[in-house]
């Protein structure tokens, strides 16, 4: 087998068209942001970054170059894990996401995630979807039935489900599970929804629907989303940002990263030569 | 290399003792042995405990025989309860003079009955010292509620002074005592009714309005006005007494003069009140089927009643009612309060030293001996605890304890604090063992700890803590030694759950079978008659821990159906 001397072939990907940038507004600003573990270690070296509205937003990467701890920064997961510290800003509008101030739960509804393994609560369909509604108080059955219609006819699961609203999540398959997260992230209207390697535990055909379901999103949603597969990234994303043992490599519009990389290390890693 | 020097693929025919040894088969066959023993051990228990203890509730038939020892024979009735072989050395030695001239002698323990006349329920007696031995169609057994069982033939009855049947050996004698023990049974019962429910309601008030006078005292609020008032009542409740008192003495009137006369095998006859009959029974007469039918009211009666004489008859419905309640009132204080720890440790508190160092400390609670639990019951709860309860809620009581005496409430609490190690680690384990995944997706919707704690991670350890409490209902059921310090009594006078305010009396004291089965046991007066009680009594306590135990693991299964853990 022959190594590709030039990057991915996007034509041959069966790629969705990618938008323009020109015309997209920011979400999200990372400026000079660094993430520390335990005091020592530091994972994050000073991030710059910005994340375009409603558009699909690739990390990419070998393992371990912080690209989910990045991720987990937008909706301030790395506060669970102790001794965790960020220097520098994430600003959303005109706010930074790491004041004193900030109501983490608030924040947390407006930055959806995802997770790499689909993580229903094991309570059934309906409840699992009108979770984060409860959450806020609302109880009013109609209100919580019209939410959780929408949202897993968004996610592409209610024809599967609308029949047994009321059985448990954890029968569902693997793909439809992770479908389900979706219909339940997207329940509570969020401005940004964060996908941690969401198709990794799947089968092709699961994968091939969620990739499917990305593109639909973002004309509500901006997505940022995490990836080891490069084809994945080249398929749904219109910006892509490689990083390598926490820095951040190279930023630029998906068409361009991977058909003309500006950086000899991210040529490297997109052809497969990378070490 | 030719063919026949390889190693062959197929098992050796002949193999030795190392091949069956690698083969793991050894190993299967221990792993088989231990099982069975542990199995054989079980089923041989509740076996052992089962024929020894609901036997002796069969209704066996009477035997009568001459006794003839040193030349003289004296006549002998009654039930045979064990035999067993001993050895001639040991009775010669004993100073019995024997006939035969076997190495081993059949000896027999028949119970006789009358302790009132003839000194002893059981007598022991040789095979060979037995002549003509037969069971004669009208041998009766009364069972009465003083002096145990009476063995003999029923010779005439007398209703309210008047004989009314005469005859031994007569179906008319037997209908007449019958329908006489019939009637005095429904009197017996209204005066119990009358004794236990009415007159004990109106003591109940009566100490109400005692207190009520006592607390206007001690507040210096006694006026005239009140005290009138009070006194008023109480003229009314001692009325009310007066009027039932009289009721019960014409009850009782009505049954003294009933009595019976029985003929005893000595050749005795002798009067007796029909009044104390429990029943009486021709059991040489009885059908098999008429005889289960005796057998499971007997049983019935072992577990639906109170206990008479000293624990040695009757039932012991106090005691299953003691230990049950006392296990639910264990468990309603333990699962919140070792739930709520396990949840700070797990959940809250930050992983480092001070917390292992308490973790450490919790499950070396769990190797406390009981009793010291029961010490510190004592101490702390009964006297210091209630102490301070009764002076500040209860003084109008005082001198007399209301909480600062042992009692059910103390019992479950100490029985609490010895089960608390085991729902604090089952629980922890299973808090430790929910995957974080599924907090990160509640925390990810916007959801605060305490919500993602509430909502998903305390309901998907639901079982575990099941599984804690379990263990802590199977430790806490079978635990005697602390509660002898905090609550448990030999005879308690009313069962901690009646019809009068607050209906359920927390601060009396209660019976309990394991410490019945030590009573029964150890304290009887009775020995031979208790024994048969303590093997039932134990089976009971088995049983009845075994049907708390699969409540609660169906009820486990059932949560752990619903939350069946995340597979990836």
């Amino acid at each position: 087998m022959s190594i590709q001397t030039h990057a991915i072939d996007m034509e041959a990907l069966g790629r969705q068209p990618a938008q323009g940038l020109d015309d997209a507004g920011l979400a999200l600003k990372v400026e000079g942001l660094s993430l520390f573990y335990g005091g020592q270690t530091q994972a994050l070296f000073d991030i710059d970054l910005e994340i375009p509205r409603q558009r699909v937003t690739a990390f990419i990467g070998p393992s371990g170059c912080g690209k989910s701890s990045l991720l987990r920064c937008f909706n301030r997961m790395n506060d669970l894990v102790d001794g965790c510290r960020v220097e520098g800003k994430i600003m959303m509008d005109d706010d930074n996401i790491y004041d004193r101030r900030i109501d983490v739960s608030a924040l947390r509804r407006r930055i959806g995630m995802v997770f790499q393994k689909p993580n229903p609560f094991p309570k059934s369909i309906y409840e699992n979807v009108a979770y984060g509604l409860r959450i806020q108080g609302i109880n009013k059955k109609r209100v919580l039935d019209e939410a959780v219609e929408k949202s897993l006819k968004s996610a592409a699961l209610w024809d599967e489900v609308k029949d047994r609203l009321g059985d448990s999540a954890l029968g569902l398959s693997g793909g439809q599970q992770q479908r389900l997260v979706i219909a339940r992230t997207i329940a509570v209207e969020p401005e940004v929804v964060l996908l941690d390697e969401p198709a990794s535990a799947l089968d092709p055909i699961s994968t091939l629907k969620i990739e499917e379901l990305i593109y639909e999103l973002k004309s509500r949603y901006t997505i940022v989303i995490v990836t080891h597969n490069m084809q994945q990234a080249a398929r749904v994303s219109d910006m892509t940002a490689f990083m390598y043992m926490g820095k951040l490599i190279e930023y630029d519009s998906t068409d361009q990263l991977f058909t003309n990389p500006g950086k000899k290390q991210t040529e490297d890693y997109i052809t497969g030569r990378y070490g | 290399m030719s063919a026949t020097e390889k190693d062959s693929l197929y098992l050796q025919k002949r193999a030795g003792m190392l091949v069956w040894v690698r083969s793991g088969e050894p190993l299967i066959w221990a792993n088989g042995a231990a099982v069975s023993i542990s199995v054989i051990a079980v089923v041989g228990l509740i076996l052992l405990l089962a024929v020894r203890g609901f036997g002796h509730f069969w209704p066996n038939d009477i035997m009568q025989s001459g006794v003839v020892y040193d030349g003289r024979e004296s006549a002998q009735l009654g039930v045979l309860v064990e035999e067993k072989q001993v050895s001639g050395e040991q009775l010669r030695s004993a100073g019995m003079t024997l006939n035969g001239a076997g190495p081993f002698f059949n000896r027999m323990l028949f119970k006789q009955g009358n302790r009132d006349f003839l000194g002893s329920d059981f007598v022991w007696v040789l095979e060979e010292q037995l002549v003509d031995s037969h069971y004669p169609e009208w041998a009766m057994v009364v069972e009465r509620l003083e002096w145990g069982n009476q063995y003999g033939f029923l010779h005439s009855v007398t209703v309210r002074g008047e004989r009314v049947a005469e005859g031994e050996a007569d179906t008319q004698t037997w209908q007449a005592f019958q329908q006489a023990i019939e009637d005095s049974l429904a009197v017996r019962d209204e005066i119990h009714r009358i004794e236990r429910k009415v007159i004990g309601s109106i003591n109940h008030n009566m100490e109400a309005v005692r207190l009520a006078e006592r607390k206007l005292e001690l507040a210096g609020n006694a006026t005239p006005g009140a005290l009138a008032e009070l006194a008023e009542r109480r003229a009314v409740l001692d009325a009310e007494y007066r009027v039932l008192q009289q009721k019960l003495a014409a009850l009782y009137d009505s049954i003294q003069d009933d009595y019976y006369q029985i003929r005893l095998v000595d050749g005795r006859i002798v009067d007796q009140a029909i009044a104390k009959v429990v029943r009486a029974t021709l059991p040489n007469q009885m059908s098999l089927l008429q005889k289960m039918g005796q057998y499971l009211a007997k049983l019935w009666e072992f577990l639906s009643t109170e206990p008479r004489e000293a624990n040695t008859e009757g039932g012991v419905f106090p005691a299953i009612f003691g230990t049950v309640m006392m296990v639910l009132l264990m468990s309603v204080m333990v699962t919140p309060f070792g739930v709520v720890a396990a949840v700070y440790l797990r959940e809250y508190a930050r992983q480092g030293l001070v917390t292992r160092t308490i973790r450490i400390a919790v499950n070396n609670l769990a190797g406390v001996p009981s009793i010291v639990y029961g010490v510190f019951g004592l101490g702390f709860f009964v006297y210091i605890v209630g102490g301070e309860l009764d002076t500040l809620f209860f003084s109008a009581a005082l001198p007399s304890p209301t909480f600062g005496t042992p009692g059910l409430m103390w019992a479950s609490l100490t029985l609490a604090l010895l089960t608390l190690p085991v729902v604090i680690v089952a629980t922890e384990e299973g808090l430790s063992r929910i995957p974080s995944a599924v907090r990160e997706g509640s925390l990810a919707l916007g959801a605060t700890r305490a919500e993602t704690l509430w909502r998903v991670v305390l309901p998907m350890a639901s079982p575990a803590i099941m599984t804690g409490l379990i263990l802590a209902v199977a430790r806490a059921a079978g635990e005697v030694a602390p509660l002898m310090l905090v609550g448990v009594v030999k005879l308690a006078p009313s069962l901690p759950v009646d019809g009068n305010y607050p209906f359920v009396h927390l601060d009396q004291k209660f019976m309990h079978l394991g410490f019945h089965i030590y009573d029964v046991g150890f304290q009887s007066p009775n020995v031979e008659a208790a024994r048969p009680l303590v093997y039932a009594t134990a089976l009971l306590l088995v049983i009845i821990i075994a049907l708390l135990n699969f409540t609660a693991v169906s009820l486990r299964n059932r949560l752990r159906e619903r939350y069946k853990s995340l597979e990836s």
